[in-house]
């Protein structure tokens, strides 16, 4: 056990620092940001020495260098359109983000699950065929236009919900909260029921997938010769089996999820971490762009890691090596 | 010529055309699919105006809406936008540049991809573990991130666009071909191929080859539909096309701007069409999968 | 005087694919009394497994049972809705399957697919359900059975969870136990000790049994009464002496004549000439005709009817073999 975690953090490790060097080397192309830290008439000679005290005149493998030991420190380096520490901009805005992706996270899961399980079971039934080209209809949506037509649906046309920003939040543990108040819940929906639709889409068709298969199985029958209810066929014996798959697909899904939610959230001025990197990357703002970066990648391999976990609690044949 | 018209007999009444017909979400992703062919052929011939020619636009058309509301103008059917920009015909030409990269993604991404993928599977060893390790690696990256980051870095741009979607897309290519590969190369008759003294490159075109043919068909059906996505997307977000050649989702970030005020029929259509695009792709995509795999029959 | 237990009479099950019409049980007659060990012998596809899956309601689409009577303890299963052949499965017939590799579940403990049934068809409290388990897996052979139970499947041979499997068959006590290629799935070596005890099991406990197999030797050690299937129908039925020792249909003496004996003189095994025909493109009149030695003309022209040869036994043929 110990031995396996060991090995795991290393491969973490790895991991994020082959990420550090690729976005070194992307945001090394993108341009001069001495422009950015100088006024707008310096002069030449302001201009180099800018360019010295930012290290932006030593050869890259040395710039990299110190990019890596700073990282290592916490220090990614100073906003240039904020003057903030950029690891301190993305912690804050991040419990927005995160409580977004949770809440459209819980909606997939609690719509896709059982939808897939009834179409898995039932594959010939007419619904089971409308829940299936609903889900293709699902992943073929873009993101965006999707949030664009509930905004102006529900909020240009209706009125019924507010079309931007956060509202109220609580407190709770130490992080703010939307849905804890009733303004802050009503601004939580639009963004978080934009970004599941295609989540939900892929998890129920794996799930129907993945119960087609598993229904053909020959312990299935066996149960079925025992006496079992058809029920207790499907949600005992045949989904378990097919939560294998559908973890996996899970884990792929929440790193689309915090990529779409860049999207959704400039969408709708939802401020968390994906509004603050689009206004970043238009801005050329890179201390903010490297620290989302390498962030998110941390995020994922943590992620990864939890559902090889998960997968050791479901099946017993798989054990952690 | 005989011998056509019998594949084609053959053809229709075989199992794979009567499955067809017999399903109702191939023959509409067949119908939206022709549709949107004959869009991108026929459609700027039909479609009066040319939105790029600065010359052919009036001003004072800005902002009309769709022919059915009132203040609508049966020249411009869906209405136009705030420079007087036909609506119709900037959804036309907006599908032949939004399809285009779209296509013109998957064919780069399958052929590095798969070749790739052909290589790792076949030659194994370091090569294998090295090209399998960098492709789990992306793919634990949300792609749209990737990508999003790799067009801050370039710029705006087609080349830079196609370029980034096939960084992105390529994994997958590998991965199925390589699978196939592997389960491929330990058939006997490759076995016997090499007994009896085939050179690797001859074995793996003439024998591996046409078994990966048909996951790669279902994977690319489905790939460029997720082109198509993150194209819009990152033109949507003003990284992707530039403003010369407007893809279906620059249509939609324009359209944003005024949605607020109500001025929805500039955003709404481009953004319709592109779900409709890729549904047709996605139907057509979805059975063909079912078609041809051999496991759920 | 035993009675009959279960009475089957023209049952017909069809399956309709796109290619055609698949007749994979043609009108099959055959009766089981309680306690008996009925064999059903024949090749792959020959339909055996199908009358199995039929008698416990489990055939799938596109499989249909078109048409026949299947009386157990004097009511026609096949007019029993879902929910009574529910309470029929497991508790009044059981079934084993053919792989016991693939007949549990990998996700769930033994102990829990063994309390299932008891949980499916009686009250027991956890304590007697338990205590019942490790009775069964005592029974069936199965060491330690308290840690045991707590075990996975994949953590058991192969033939130790065929043993499971009938214990969990025999855990109801059913009146008929349904074995559909036990033994097919297994090492040789396993296969006799695995057979041995079901026979033993079905005994004590007077047990009805069908017992399908393709491998006559199994059968022969084994059962009471015989019927051999080809293509989809009864060709020779009887007693087990009368099937080994007198059996009179060509295709069964084919059968009986290619297996080895240890101590005979036989030069050569006895083959049977020809491929089973294809299901879907049945020969009119016998369906045994093209490889059948003592074809005549009139054996082409009408399938033949089961005839009575002598009590109890009778064979499909219009000209038994002689002996």
């Amino acid at each position: 056990m110990i031995s396996y975690l060991i090995k795991r953090v290393f491969q973490m490790v790895v991991v994020l620092w082959v990420v550090s060097i690729i976005v070194f080397t992307m945001m090394s192309f993108t341009g001069d940001p001495t422009y950015m830290m100088v006024p707008l008439d310096a002069t030449e000679d302001e201009i180099a020495n800018a360019r010295m005290l930012l290290g932006l005149d030593k050869p890259y493998i040395v710039q990299y260098g110190i990019f890596l030991k700073n990282i290592l420190g916490g220090d990614f380096g100073r906003s240039f359109v904020f003057r903030q520490p950029a690891l301190g901009l993305i912690m804050e805005r991040m419990p927005a983000t995160v409580e977004m992706v949770l809440v459209a996270m819980t909606l997939a899961l609690l719509l896709a699950i059982p939808l897939g399980v009834f179409a898995g079971a039932y594959p010939q039934k007419k619904t089971s065929r409308g829940i299936m080209a609903g889900s293709l209809l699902g992943i073929s949506l873009p993101n965006f236009w999707v949030g664009m037509m509930l905004i102006f649906i529900l909020a240009v046309r209706f009125n019924i919900l507010p079309s931007s920003g956060r509202g109220d939040t609580l407190r709770m543990m130490g992080v703010n909260l939307s849905i804890l108040t009733p303004d802050g819940f009503k601004h939580i929906i639009l963004p978080a029921v934009t970004l599941c639709f295609s989540t939900l889409a892929i998890l129920l068709r794996i799930t129907r997938a993945g119960m087609m298969e598993v229904m053909k199985q020959d312990f299935i029958k066996f149960a079925r010769a025992k006496g079992a209810t058809f029920r207790s066929v499907l949600f005992k014996h045949a989904l378990k089996n097919v939560l294998i798959p559908v973890v996996t697909i899970f884990g792929l899904q929440l790193g689309d999820l915090i990529g779409f939610a860049t999207i959704t959230e400039y969408i709708f001025a939802w401020p968390g971490m994906g509004k603050l990197l689009i206004d970043s990357i238009y801005m050329g703002d890179r201390p903010v762009i490297v620290v989302y970066l390498m962030f998110v990648a941390f995020l994922f391999v943590i992620i990864n890691f939890t559902v090889d976990v998960i997968y050791t609690l479901i099946d017993p044949r798989i054990k952690l090596r | 010529m005989q011998r056509l018209l019998r594949k084609a007999r053959a053809l229709w009444a075989s199992e794979f055309a009567h499955n067809f017909r017999g399903n109702i979400s191939a023959i509409v992703g067949g119908v939206i699919i022709l549709f949107f062919v004959f869009i991108v052929a026929f459609g700027p011939s039909l479609v009066k105006q040319n939105p790029y020619e600065i010359a052919s636009l009036q001003l004072t058309d800005a902002y009309k809406p769709p022919v059915w509301l009132s203040g609508g103008d049966p020249n411009y059917f869906l209405g136009t936008d705030g420079q007087g920009r036909d609506v119709l015909a900037s959804i036309v030409y907006g599908t032949r540049i939004s399809l285009f990269i779209g296509l013109s993604a998957m064919i780069c991404s399958s052929l590095i991809g798969a070749s790739l993928g052909l290589i790792a599977g076949y030659y194994g060893g370091r090569l294998d573990g090295v090209i399998m390790r960098i492709a789990d690696v992306q793919l634990s990256f949300p792609s749209i991130l990737i990508a999003l980051f790799l067009m801050s870095a370039f710029g705006k741009g087609i080349d830079n666009i196609l370029i980034s979607l096939t960084c992105v897309g390529w994994v997958i290519y590998a991965r199925t071909v390589r699978g196939s590969t592997l389960s491929e190369k330990q058939k006997e008759y490759v076995q016997a191929a090499k007994a009896a003294g085939l050179s690797n490159r001859l074995i793996i075109v003439r024998h591996i080859l046409p078994n990966v043919v048909t996951p790669l068909i279902v994977v690319s059906t489905i790939q460029i539909g997720t082109f198509i996505l993150i194209e819009a997307s990152l033109s949507f977000l003003g990284v992707g096309v530039p403003i010369t050649k407007p893809s279906l989702g620059l249509l939609v970030k324009n359209g944003f701007d005024v949605l607020l005020s109500g001025l929805w029929w500039t955003s709404v259509f481009p953004g319709a069409f592109i779900m409709l695009l890729v549904f047709g792709i996605n139907l057509l995509g979805d059975f063909l999968r079912d078609e041809l795999n051999p496991r759920l029959k | 005087m035993t009675d009959t237990l279960l009475h089957i009479r023209g049952l017909k099950t069809y399956f309709h694919t796109f290619a055609g019409v698949i007749k994979a049980v043609d009108g099959v007659d055959f009766s089981v009394d309680e306690g008996e060990i009925l064999g059903v012998v024949g090749e792959s596809g020959c339909g055996k497994s199908v009358v199995g899956f039929s008698i416990m309601g489990l055939t799938e689409p596109p499989g249909r049972i078109e048409s026949g009577e299947i009386r157990f303890n004097g009511v026609n299963l096949l007019d029993q809705d879902e929910r009574k052949m529910r309470k029929i499965r497991g508790q009044e017939i059981a079934m084993i399957f053919q792989d016991p590799m693939t007949s549990l579940n990998p996700l769930y403990t033994i102990q829990d697919q063994m309390e299932e049934v008891m949980k499916l068809h009686s009250d027991m409290s956890a304590e007697q359900r338990k205590k019942r388990c490790m009775e069964l897996l005592a029974e069936v052979g199965i060491s330690q059975p308290e840690t045991r139970l707590k075990n996975y499947p994949h953590q058991f041979s192969g033939g130790m969870r065929q043993r499971v499997i009938i214990a969990i068959a025999l855990a109801s006590n059913p009146k008929l136990v349904i074995a559909d290629e036990p033994t097919t799935a297994l090492d040789v070596t396993i296969q006799s000790q695995i057979l041995k005890l079901m026979k033993r099991l079905v005994r004590e406990h007077r047990t009805a049994m069908i017992l399908i197999t393709h491998d006559l030797a199994v059968v022969s050690e084994m059962t009471d009464k015989i019927i051999v299937m080809y293509c989809g129908r009864i060709v020779e039925k009887g007693t087990r002496d009368d099937i080994i020792s007198r059996c009179r249909h060509p295709y069964t003496l084919g059968l009986l004549g290619s297996i080895p004996k240890l101590t005979s003189r036989q030069k050569r095994l006895l083959q049977i000439s020809g491929m089973v025909p294809n299901i879907m493109n049945l020969p009119p009149g016998c369906s045994f005709a093209p490889r059948c030695d003592y074809v005549r003309d009139r054996c082409r022209d009408m399938p033949p009817e089961l005839v009575d040869l002598e009590p109890g036994h009778k064979a499909a043929c219009y000209y038994p073999v002689e002996r």
